[in-house]
């Protein structure tokens, strides 16, 4: 291999290396932990939520889909979790996550085609009217699903026999960590591939896309399964460590706080959700305590707000803060910063 | 043998013709060129013989198999592909990895999700060698969007070439481009190595006559004249519709 | 059975009345206005006030409820719509489903959470029987009303100047302004229109449809079928598409109780399916 060659390769090599400030953010994600042992219930939804938004970051941030549904994904992995929980078809919690994982992701690969023709508008009817006509199901089969009062008597069984889910949400909150933390790390592999700088290309331009060969439709097709497989493992989480699931999960507004939730930790580089999902959750705290009926009410004005700023000008202040962080960090790790690297040097 | 083909290929949009029962054969290695005033359909037969669009009557032959009914990325894998007259190009992408999707793409790795992207040596060593061709080194970690036209139009052609075409259709490679820019360009063209065939389209005269070795002139989407630089040029009839008719005899 | 027909077109008719604003919108200014909805639920509640508690009449209850509504649409266009036109569709949907929900948390507040009814005149309730037929007395008032619209809504499209100026807009706005159309005075004036028609709807369709604070998230999924399956280049299409969804819903849920809502969404994913460019769609240059 030539110099430049060389070059060429360990410029890749370094673009995807964990920099200071992923490391840090994980290691603060599993100390809090210990950190903040009364929390663990509220970080547990923070830790679903953060899921959930990573797999819309993955169609929405890394290939330009607009969806108004991904409710429906974590609805339906949500009630089949539960379904299989209480009548004991599925016992061990891991294998009825990953098979209401696949169910999910099912769903996603049949209505793929759907959303995947035509324009955004048709997007976004399909998308909205697949989880709506879902929420319609679990309503009219309520003798299965339990309806507007939710999917009772659900007992989840211990994770491999030995760790029993308590009140505290303690076992809980470790279980969604972890799991979080799979799925992170196979969405960042997937990234870093290149199938995710293809997918990235079909976002910027699918006419050129198609013209270097690159199967446009199957690449779409594949990154919308994963990414509902990943919104059902969220909603599957969601049953176990909370023992219920009701017609909420499939709602409107499930997929439209999700879409805030990405929008304000920014689309397009995977920390985007989970920092959202932190900052949603602060907020839903602290305005909670200010007005707990008319939350929605400053969810609509936090989008309007957000979108009349301009999402690029969001962008520029989340990249701000984040690269200030980045220095911080690097300073204290006395490491030379990885992210935002110069061009290497040339003969 | 022809390399590319057409037979009475035809295009209509709705009461318009705009391709009008159009039968060129290009030979292996050629460096043919299509040129007509404006409006005369010349991009329409390159959206056409890429798949962009499809024929409302006639056929397409790539290497004497016919292609008519297949979508523009499986035509890139048989070997032909195209730039745009408008560039078209990853804005949010920097040149290396432009052209490291085409070339992964090529070696069948583009669907690879697991390894990172520039793990393979193969691949890497292709992209370094592109990019020093096409003379995009200085320039291969900027963000495409931010880079001067010419440049961005070398991409366009090396993106092309990434793709190891045996047939490459060029539509307008020189148009926009600042004169101070241009040399580069066409030198790159030139460059290009003998076996790949060269469909051009072109406005620029200087460039069509010193590239191409024939000339197909195309007027109101039908075929008008084609032969040699020398033949064409020549033409009475070319002269007529490119010039206007003379007033007397 | 011809009953069940009759409650479908007069609820298709309805249907349509509140839809078209959105389609327009959306062929003339390629905008997606998921907070149409609001419009029609602002025209129901408003209509509520006036003719329950101001004592208002109830036939001069709809031209006001199209009033109101028309000048509060044309006010948020332009204060707030026309900034975003350019701006991707992105931007659009997360703005107006942050109208969606500050609308209703706000009538939640203002007018409570409950359903709300529109006392309808002594002269409107009951049927009429027409060779057997049932025919609701204000399901035949919805019938006329919104007839009279659509017939209204053609000729002004196909005859006035304002129409064919509107017509040449929705075609290529380019070209319009380059032919001296003030496109900016003709969104402004369509989206008012467009607006007001779903007020009037809304108060009209308190009735059939129910009227609460959670109006514009039930029905927005109606609307955007119904610009679908009829596509936004013509009256025409947005209409047979209304009647179509209307009776299907209707008799779906008569035959077929337990799937009957399910109709719509079907109809849905078929027209998608098969012509994803909608049933009667022309195809538009952009």
């Amino acid at each position: 291999m030539t110099q430049f060659a060389a070059d060429v390769s360990s410029y890749f090599k370094r673009r995807a290396r964990w920099s200071p400030f992923e490391i840090a953010f994980w290691i603060f994600a599993f100390a809090s932990i210990w950190l903040f042992p009364q929390k663990h219930l509220i970080l547990t939804e923070t830790a679903i939520l953060a899921l959930f938004a990573l797999s819309l970051d993955l169609i929405l941030g890394y290939a330009g889909i607009i969806s108004l549904g991904q409710a429906a994904f974590f609805g339906l992995a949500g009630y089949f979790s539960g379904l299989v929980a209480k009548y004991g078809l599925i016992t061990d919690p891991v294998l009825a996550l990953i098979c209401s994982g696949l169910v999910a992701a099912a769903l996603g690969f049949i209505t793929s085609f759907l959303v995947l023709r035509g324009s955004d508008l048709t997007r976004l009817m399909v998308t909205l009217g697949v989880a709506l006509m879902l929420g319609e199901v679990a309503n009219r089969f309520s003798s299965l699903t339990g309806g507007a009062d939710g999917l009772q008597g659900v007992t989840v069984a211990p994770i491999f026999g030995r760790f029993q889910f308590d009140i505290y949400g303690h076992t809980g909150y470790v279980y969604c960590l972890i799991v979080l933390f799979v799925c992170f790390l196979i969405a960042r592999r997937i990234v870093y591939s290149p199938f995710g700088l293809s997918l990235r290309a079909v976002k910027g331009n699918a006419l050129r896309s198609a013209a270097i060969a690159i199967p446009v439709y199957g690449r779409l097709v594949a990154i919308y399964t994963v990414s509902a497989f990943f919104a059902g493992i969220a909603g599957a989480l969601l049953t176990q460590t909370t023992a219920f699931c009701s017609l909420d999960v499939l709602s409107l507004e499930r997929s439209a706080d999700l879409l805030l939730v990405l929008i304000i930790g920014g689309t397009g580089y995977l920390y985007g959700g989970l920092i959202g999902a932190v900052i949603y959750k602060f907020m839903q705290d602290w305005i909670a305590i200010l007005t707990p009926q008319y939350w929605q009410f400053w969810i609509g004005f936090m989008l309007v707000l957000i979108v009349l700023v301009g999402r690029e000008r969001m962008t520029g202040w989340n990249e701000a803060v984040r690269a200030f962080l980045v220095r911080l960090v690097s300073r204290a790790m006395a490491r030379k910063p990885a992210l935002g690297d110069a061009a290497p040097d040339q003969r | 043998m022809a390399i590319l083909e057409t037979k009475n290929l035809t295009k209509r949009f709705g009461g318009i013709v705009a391709t009008a029962d159009v039968t060129l054969a290009i030979e292996k290695g050629a460096r043919h060129a299509l040129i007509g005033p404006n409006g005369a359909g010349k991009t329409t037969v390159i959206n056409l013989l890429s798949g962009v669009l499809k024929p409302t009557a006639g056929r397409i032959f790539l290497e004497g198999r016919d292609i008519t009914a297949l979508d523009p990325h499986q035509r890139v894998r048989l070997g032909m592909g195209r730039t745009f007259q408008i560039n078209q190009l990853f804005l949010d992408l920097t040149p290396l990895e432009t052209i490291g999707l085409a070339v992964a793409e090529r070696l069948g790795a583009g669907a690879d999700w697991w390894r990172q992207v520039g793990s393979r040596s193969a691949v890497t060593g292709e992209i370094a060698e592109i990019v020093e061709r096409f003379r995009l080194g200085d320039v291969m970690h900027e963000r495409t969007a931010i880079l001067p036209y010419g440049k961005q139009r070398l991409l366009e052609i090396a993106l092309a070439f990434a793709c190891r075409l045996r047939v490459l259709l060029l539509d307008e490679p020189a148009a926009g481009v600042p004169e101070a820019e241009r040399y580069e360009l066409l030198a790159t063209i030139a460059a290009l190595p003998a076996d790949v065939t060269v469909l051009l389209i072109e406005h620029d005269m200087d460039i069509v006559f010193s590239f191409a070795d024939r000339i197909s002139v195309l007027v109101n989407g039908t075929l008008f004249v084609e032969g040699t630089p020398a033949d064409v040029a020549r033409d009475p009839r070319v002269k007529a519709v490119y010039l206007g008719e003379e007033l007397d005899a | 059975m011809l009953t069940i027909l009759f409650d479908g077109v007069a609820y298709g008719m309805l249907l349509f009345v509140l839809a078209c604003g959105l389609s327009v919108t959306l062929g003339l200014m390629n905008f997606i206005n998921l907070a149409h909805g609001a419009f029609a639920m602002a025209g129901g509640y408003c209509t509520v006030v006036l003719v329950n508690r101001m004592g208002v009449p109830f036939a001069l209850g709809l031209p006001l409820a199209f009033l109101v509504t028309a000048l509060l649409g044309g006010l948020f266009e332009r204060t707030l719509y026309v900034h975003l036109y350019a701006r991707p569709h992105l931007d659009q949907v997360l703005f107006t489903i942050g109208l969606v929900f500050m609308s209703v948390a706000a009538t939640d507040y203002v007018m409570g959470s409950s359903q709300q009814f529109v006392q309808i005149p002594e002269a409107l309730q009951g049927q009429f029987n027409v060779f057997g037929i049932g025919m609701g007395k204000y399901r035949l008032l919805i019938i006329a009303v919104c007839g009279g619209l659509t017939l209204a809504l053609q000729l002004i499209l196909s005859k006035t100047r304002f129409g064919s100026r509107l017509r040449a807009a929705v075609d290529d706005q380019r070209v319009a302004r380059g032919l001296g159309i003030n496109v900016g005075a003709v969104f402004g004036l369509t989206f008012a229109f467009g607006s007001g028609l779903a007020g009037l709807g809304g108060a009209l369709g308190a009735e059939i449809l129910g009227l609460d604070p959670t109006f514009p998230l039930k029905y927005i999924i109606y609307f955007l079928i119904v610009v679908t399956v009829g596509g936004t280049s013509s009256i025409v299409g947005p209409f047979l598409a209304s009647i179509l969804l209307g009776v299907g819903d209707v008799a779906g849920k008569y035959y077929v109780p337990s799937l009957g809502a399910f109709v719509i969404y079907a109809i849905m994913i078929s027209v998608l399916i098969l012509r994803p460019q909608g049933l009667f769609a022309r195809p538009v240059s952009r």
